[in-house]
């Protein structure tokens, strides 16, 4: 099995994102990221994982033109990053939500802001709120939502832009449990049908382990990779089945003894 | 803000102001504003005065007995407001109603009842006070982690004792803002109480000046009022902030 | 039973009923001559209403209070909302206001006066000094605390600035740009009143004021009342436009 997956990760040598020596100083002097370098393979889900502290989001808010990097560079698909672009959509920790525009116009809210007409932006935004799984729920309004529902308008708005790159930011870490693994289960679906690579920062072991196909574990002070994971488990099986399987807990196990000594 | 490359604190822009000020009194555009040096020179003449010094102790007494007051009838009423759904149904709607109304209009009926001295200036001043302390007391005993209220009760503690050991501690962040806003709105009812009133304390003052002519007079008392009122809004506020950790704290 | 004595329009009401008739009580004992019941303020109330001398007088009170208020908010949220956004704007202007806003600037009613006579220029400036200050500091710190996560969303969705400050900052700042419109027209009235009873007696000043010289108390309760009333209803319709302009959500949820 392991060799299978070996197998579809070798076929896709292409490199959406490259970090090339990044360092981020800020305001104060606070050291977020140092002399970073980091390659986001084309069409995969790549986690961040890592303890707080380690420059994961900072990391994430650089590649998506959010922040400047105080030396070095970011490319997406060999271009480099001076802001924000249209290749890479965001979704937000705190879903980032306009609680006066309904689910339908935030999910299309990206598309209104490049001044697509109406009509177009709510068929391509109905599309994707049905695509999430929020059908029905056009006309609500965010507080009328759960945490997990909101994040899933969060999700259709990041889907809406049609970025190649979507970048989330520990999207699922203000969302209850349960609502957290179905949203997990979801994603890989979705990872499986948009064909886009994705940017993943979280700080859940067993997250990163369950939806990514790679994982680069950041560790703090200094800031740095220090190791790239392939979590090769099996896809063919069940979630539950998945959630048992030995090579995935052998993996969670193997983390987070690289982790243990950086939590205090 | 930031000049070649040094930040500059913002309250120093008040200074651009005063020189702004200056320059305007000069070129004698309105007689409005004398310039803003001889104003300070006026200042420094009018306030060691015995008749400025007696408008002030009335102005200071008013204000003090007004909020005290005010915070002694506010916090009770507020807390009780926040423990008791009745009451506060019963109450709430008054509040509001006194926080959005004219107050000034209930001035006359003050005159009339209590006389044209201090007794009419210091309910001024409680009228305006007392209801934004209420509001915000009943906030800050909504806001008490329900928890906190359940390890209160279950330790079988009375009312008395829940009130005066958890209720008004655990809301003492918003009770603090209460009480700072609260002194603002007295500051201005004091001075409005004694602008309708018009035979004591700075009202008179203000009278003998505008009669007379005196505007360089006129605006050194007000610097002295308007920078009275900014010390205590401040020092309310700075001791509001020490006690923001607790508000993080709680929850 | 409980339940019924329990609901609020009970409980509102039943306070309006002590409310009232302590007032009642109070007259009837009486603490003062000056002082008349409730019953009959409502009757000279309802006795002015009909006469029309109440109606007649509102025109009076509301010119200088509406253009007054209109300025100051127009030209307090075009100042706070560029000073939350402009560094500059806000190093010059914040520190001014928030002087302001804790001065009691009714002391500058009888500097308008000797400046611009008692006419009705000084009261609508009268009512700009007293609403302005808290306008204007809402709108600065609502747009200076819009959510940091919802204007990265903004850039990060290619926003244009224009579109992000008309799209994102202004509806988010809308809550609290209307607390300061509320208080700022709560303190209007204030100043509206305040300069008719003191720089000269017009509108429903001049109502009250003239009652209470001929010792007709009743009327001068009357008068009194209905302003405070007033004030009451017409600032909870501005908090209605709120919801209606600015807030599709929680027209939806009322």
């Amino acid at each position: 099995m392991s060799a299978v997956a070996e197998a579809v990760s070798t076929d896709k040598t292409d490199i959406a994102v490259s970090v090339n020596d990044v360092t981020k100083i800020y305001p104060g002097g606070v050291e977020a990221l140092n002399d970073m370098t980091i390659q986001f393979p084309k069409g995969e889900l790549t986690s961040l994982l890592g303890p707080s502290g380690c420059g994961k989001t900072t990391l994430l808010k650089i590649i998506a033109g959010l922040l400047e990097p105080t030396s070095g560079s970011v490319t997406v698909n060999g271009k480099n990053v001076t802001g924000p672009g249209k290749e890479r959509a965001f979704v937000f920790q705190d879903f980032a939500l306009m609680p006066w525009a309904s689910v339908l116009r935030n999910a299309a809210f990206g598309l209104e802001l490049q001044g697509v007409a109406k009509s177009e932006r709510h068929a391509i935004a109905e599309k994707y709120i049905d695509a999430v799984g929020l059908k029905g729920y056009e006309n609500l309004y965010p507080h009328e939502l759960s945490g997990g529902m909101r994040q899933r308008v969060g999700l259709a708005r990041a889907l809406a832009v049609n970025a190649e790159v979507l970048l989330m930011d520990e999207p699922f870490s203000a969302v209850d449990e349960q609502t957290r693994r179905k949203f997990q289960e979801d994603l890989l679906t979705v990872v499986d049908d948009e064909q886009k690579t994705f940017i993943f920062v979280t700080h859940s072991i067993e997250e990163a382990v369950y939806v990514s196909q790679s994982i680069a574990l950041l560790l703090p002070r200094p800031s740095r990779v220090s190791e790239i994971i392939r979590p090769d488990i099996r896809r063919d099986i069940s979630p539950d089945a998945i959630r048992r399987d030995p090579v995935y807990l052998d993996i969670v196990e193997r983390i987070w003894k690289g982790l243990r000594t950086y939590v205090e | 803000m930031k000049l070649f490359g040094i930040k500059i604190p913002m309250m120093a822009s008040l200074i651009m102001w005063a020189i702004i000020w200056e320059v305007v009194g000069r070129l004698e555009l309105s007689i409005l504003l004398p310039p803003f040096s001889n104003i300070v020179m006026r200042l420094f003449e009018i306030v060691p005065t015995a008749t400025f010094f007696s408008a002030f102790w009335i102005t200071a007494k008013c204000f003090i007995i007004g909020t005290g007051i005010a915070i002694l009838i506010g916090i009770p009423m507020g807390v009780l407001m926040g423990r008791s759904i009745v009451f506060d149904r019963m109450m709430l709607p008054w509040v509001n109603m006194f926080l959005s109304a004219p107050l000034t209009a209930l001035v006359p009926v003050l005159m009339t009842l209590f006389g044209f001295g201090t007794k009419t200036i210091i309910l001024t001043t409680v009228l305006f006070a007392v209801w934004i302390i209420v509001l915000d007391a009943r906030a800050g005993v909504k806001n008490i982690t329900p928890s906190l209220v359940e390890m209160t009760k279950s330790f079988q503690a009375n009312f008395w004792q829940a009130f005066t050991k958890v209720y008004v501690w655990a809301a003492l962040p918003e009770i603090l803002a209460g009480i700072r806003l609260g002194a603002i709105r007295s500051v201005k009812g004091v001075i409005i109480g004694q602008l309708l009133v018009s035979v004591v304390g700075f009202g008179r003052l203000f009278e003998l000046y505008s009669s007379n002519f005196l505007m360089e007079h006129m605006w050194a008392l007000l610097f002295v009022l308007f920078f009275f009122a900014f010390l205590i809004a401040e020092g309310l506020g700075v001791l509001e902030r020490k006690f923001e950790y607790y508000a993080a704290s709680r929850n | 039973m409980s339940s019924f004595l329990k609901h609020p329009l009970t409980l509102r009401l039943l306070s309006v009923i002590i409310a009232a008739g302590a007032w009642e009580y109070l007259g009837r004992i009486p603490i003062s001559p000056a002082f008349p019941t409730f019953l009959q303020t409502m009757s000279a109330l309802g006795g002015m209403i009909a006469d029309g001398s109440m109606v007649s007088v509102y025109p009076a009170t509301f010119q200088p209070l509406l253009i007054g208020l209109i300025i100051s908010s127009i030209l307090g949220i075009a100042c706070g909302v560029f000073m939350g956004l402009n560094a500059k704007a806000e190093w010059f202007g914040a520190p001014v206001f928030i002087v302001l806003q804790s001065a009691p600037l009714a002391a500058l009613i009888p500097l308008l006066t000797f400046a611009y006579g008692i006419g009705l220029t000084s009261k609508i400036l009268t009512v700009c000094i007293m609403s302005m200050p808290v306008i204007v500091l809402n709108a600065y710190s609502a747009v200076r605390h819009t959510p940091t996560s919802m204007i990265e969303m903004g850039r990060s969705y290619l926003g244009s600035s224009r579109q992000i400050i008309l799209k994102i900052i202004i509806p988010a700042a809308s809550p609290v740009i209307y607390a300061g419109l509320r208080l700022g027209a709560a303190m209007g009235f204030i100043g509206a009143i305040l300069a008719e009873l003191l720089i000269t007696p017009t509108g429903i000043g001049d109502l009250i004021t003239y009652n209470q010289s001929i010792a007709e108390y009743d009327k001068m309760y009357a008068a009194i009342f209905s302003i405070m009333a007033f004030a009451v209803i017409f600032i909870e319709i501005l908090e209605r436009t709120e919801y209606f302009f600015f807030r599709p959500d929680k027209r939806v949820t009322q």
